[in-house]
């Protein structure tokens, strides 16, 4: 039984050790090819160092409230800078919510603007199209924020929010439920719905594009509708760099600060309602930073930044886990 | 070879460590060449920097002197005053003993440059006589005890104005501010439960309400939101033509937040500081008849001791220019200049700076 796969195990080692050898080889080949070779080693150690330097920095400034607070920072939702009490869980709360919630609303929309953009628009359109929903991305963020209070706000509060509430019925569910005042949870995540649709559409829209024409071509000869070609031959190929897009949009969501601290109420407390204001762990730090005086306080936004950090970390570990799920399973 | 790779690595390593270093030490005789095109350094609250970079900027067109202020924060300007990275900081609420003991270039001492004020503000398009108002209603409104505008209290002090049936929607500042420390010391001052509760800073933890970023967030989400009560500071309320409620005062009257009733607070607190004051006081809720109570100072910090001379005689002559000249043009941004007895004790006490390292 255990002799067989060992077996196996060797014969796959040297199959798998020539391509090991092949930079060392062509490195040793040349003088130039060696430089060439140290530089970019350099550079791409550089990457990872200075993420590493960032990530001691910011945690050796957080200690101090680390180590007052201990585990209750996570889980308190005290925030009282008088008295100097600290503690972080609204703020981890409304950054994943947000986020997530800006992918849900996102998501549909930028996988429609791609394939639209790739399948179905005519050629003078697309180029002129695609620009345009790039564009969304050069927008800087404070005027995001600017649009979302003059424009978005009050049409949230006057159309959208007695909609959900009122005509849907939604008011007695504990998500809508509450006052509809305008900056809210629902706010910053439809703003940052809109601030991550580029991302999301552009990796879509170029993944989808690199399909094969073969691909198409086969699923329309077994008499395939367009509608069918798409769902069963396009996008499930295109799949993994579909997810790879949302990551993205998850990351630019996880640590987006001043649109959404201009729409989100900015208010220390977990409410189950989208009505409700919220907080994020980027908001807290650009609030407080400046106008921080004592030492704790400042050590507990570095904590913020830590735990901002992590968090991104963790959920970023989760999406490639279901990326790595989604191409196994498209095998 | 991978040793070799390695030696070639630190090679490179060290070139750009040198090459860095040239480039640091040319920045660092940049600041020594240029000490002749900016005299002084500054930085600190952000509240006070429209009329300081007036200040500045008729300073050196005046008197060929340069000063550089980086508005970052009261927070900031004390931390870099501490580490003597600037020649002076300036704050909107005075240091706390902790802080004065942390500065590293000795005793700091505090002048009042002008006053400041926060106004109530609110929305009611049904209300068109402005609104009057205590600083206990005030305090039980930001606590979440009064909820309704057609509340009892609120109709006690505004007889014949009809008030709706609405809930009351706070709206605060989310950034650390030395609006939100006016606005919170004046609460703590007149109000005992708002003392026991949130207390007094930079920024508290609100009972009840929104925050919003910055002056213009909180005004923001007043004029769009019906129902909503707020504070902003003075300034931005009157450039921006927000309603402002009228607030009793310690002699029962009740005032509009204006230059001149702000000027009054300031002549009524500072009737009661002697000479030997050191100036770090508040003047929430001043006596004096026609004093708004939600006023205060704010500071300029300087060293007692200034060892270097030349900069020492510089900044002693900025602030006496500024204790004469600049006050006066103070009122047309909207900041209330100082009384002129307070002005001349201000002055006089320059003198007491110490100039050069004197044994």
């Amino acid at each position: 039984m255990t002799q067989p796969s060992q077996g196996s195990v060797m014969g796959g080692a040297p199959s798998g050790a020539p391509p090991a050898t092949v930079p060392g080889a062509i490195a040793g080949s040349s003088p130039g090819d060696r430089v060439y070779r140290v530089i970019t080693t350099a550079f791409a150690w550089a990457v990872p160092l200075l993420l590493a330097l960032i990530t001691l920095e910011v945690v050796l400034a957080a200690w101090p409230a680390f180590r007052t607070f201990g585990f209750d920072f996570l889980t308190s939702s005290e925030w009282d800078e008088v008295r100097g009490n600290f503690g972080a869980a609204p703020m981890i709360y409304g950054t994943v919510v947000s986020s997530v919630l800006a992918l849900i609303l996102a998501t549909p929309l930028a996988l429609g603007v791609a394939i639209f953009l790739s399948e179905f628009a005519p050629s003078w359109l697309r180029q002129p199209v695609a620009f345009l929903v790039d564009l969304l991305a050069a927008i800087p963020s404070v005027v995001y924020g600017l649009w979302g209070i003059f424009v978005l706000l009050p049409v949230l509060r006057e159309k959208v929010m007695p909609f959900l509430a009122t005509t849907l019925g939604l008011g007695n569910t504990p998500f809508f439920s509450g006052p509809a005042y305008g900056p809210s949870m629902l706010a910053a995540s439809v703003i940052l719905a809109i601030m991550v649709l580029p991302y999301i559409s552009a990796v879509s829209r170029e993944v989808l594009m690199a399909v094969p024409r073969s691909q198409r071509e086969a699923a329309m000869a077994l008499g395939a509708t367009k509608w069918e070609m798409i769902r069963d031959a396009v996008v499930p190929y295109a799949r993994s760099g579909i997810v790879g897009g949302i990551i993205l949009g998850l990351g630019r969501a996880l640590g987006e600060t001043m649109a959404v601290t201009m729409l989100i109420g900015n208010r220390h407390e977990i409410s189950s309602s989208l009505f409700a204001p919220g907080y994020t762990l980027a908001s807290v730090i650009a609030n407080e930073f400046a106008e921080a005086t004592t030492a704790l306080h400042t050590s507990t936004l570095m904590a913020c930044g830590a735990v901002l950090l992590a968090v991104t970390l963790v959920v970023n570990v989760i999406a490639r886990w279901l990326v790595w799920q989604v191409s196994r399973e498209g095998r | 070879m991978y040793a070799r790779a390695l030696s070639a690595l630190a090679i490179v390593t060290i070139a750009a460590c040198g090459g860095g270093e040239t480039k640091s030490s040319d920045s660092a005789a940049a600041p020594a060449q240029s000490s002749s095109s900016v005299d002084l350094n500054g930085a600190g609250a952000t509240f006070p920097y429209p009329i300081y970079s007036k200040w500045f900027s008729d300073y050196a067109t005046t008197k060929g002197i340069k000063i550089n202020y980086q508005s970052i924060g009261s927070g900031g300007g004390i931390k870099q005053l501490s580490e003597q990275t600037v020649d002076f900081g300036a704050t909107d609420g005075p240091m706390s003993e902790e802080e004065m003991a942390n500065a590293k270039g000795g005793k700091v001492l505090h002048f009042p440059t002008v006053l400041g004020a926060d106004v109530v503000t609110y929305n009611l398009p049904e209300v068109k006589e402005a609104l009057r108002l205590t600083g206990e209603l005030v305090a039980d409104i930001f606590l979440g005890k009064v909820t309704k505008w057609n509340d009892p209290r609120i109709a006690a002090e505004n007889a014949g104005v009809a008030l709706p049936a609405k809930d009351i929607l706070v709206v605060h500042r989310s950034d650390g501010s030395g609006t939100t420390y006016i606005f919170t010391d004046y609460l703590t001052t007149v109000s005992k439960a708002w003392a026991a509760g949130p207390g007094k800073g930079k920024s508290v933890q609100w009972p009840v309400g929104l925050g919003g970023k910055g002056n213009e967030g909180v005004a923001g989400a007043v004029k769009q939101t019906p129902g909503t009560i707020g504070y902003v500071e003075l300034a931005y309320a009157n450039q921006n033509k927000l309603p402002t409620a009228h607030i009793k005062n310690a002699m029962g009257e009740y005032v509009q937040p204006t230059i001149a009733s702000i000027t009054a607070a300031g002549e009524g607190a500072s009737a009661a500081l002697g000479a030997d004051s050191d100036y770090r006081v508040s003047i929430v809720n001043a006596p004096g008849a026609g004093a708004y109570p939600i006023s205060s100072f704010t500071w300029l910090l300087v060293y007692e001791k200034q060892a270097d001379a030349a900069k020492g005689q510089k900044l002693v002559d900025f602030m006496k220019w500024m204790y004469a000249d600049g006050q006066q043009s103070a009122s047309a941004l909207d900041y209330a200049p100082l009384p002129a007895a307070l002005a001349t004790q201000l002055a006089a006490r320059l003198s007491s700076i110490q100039i050069g390292s004197t044994p």
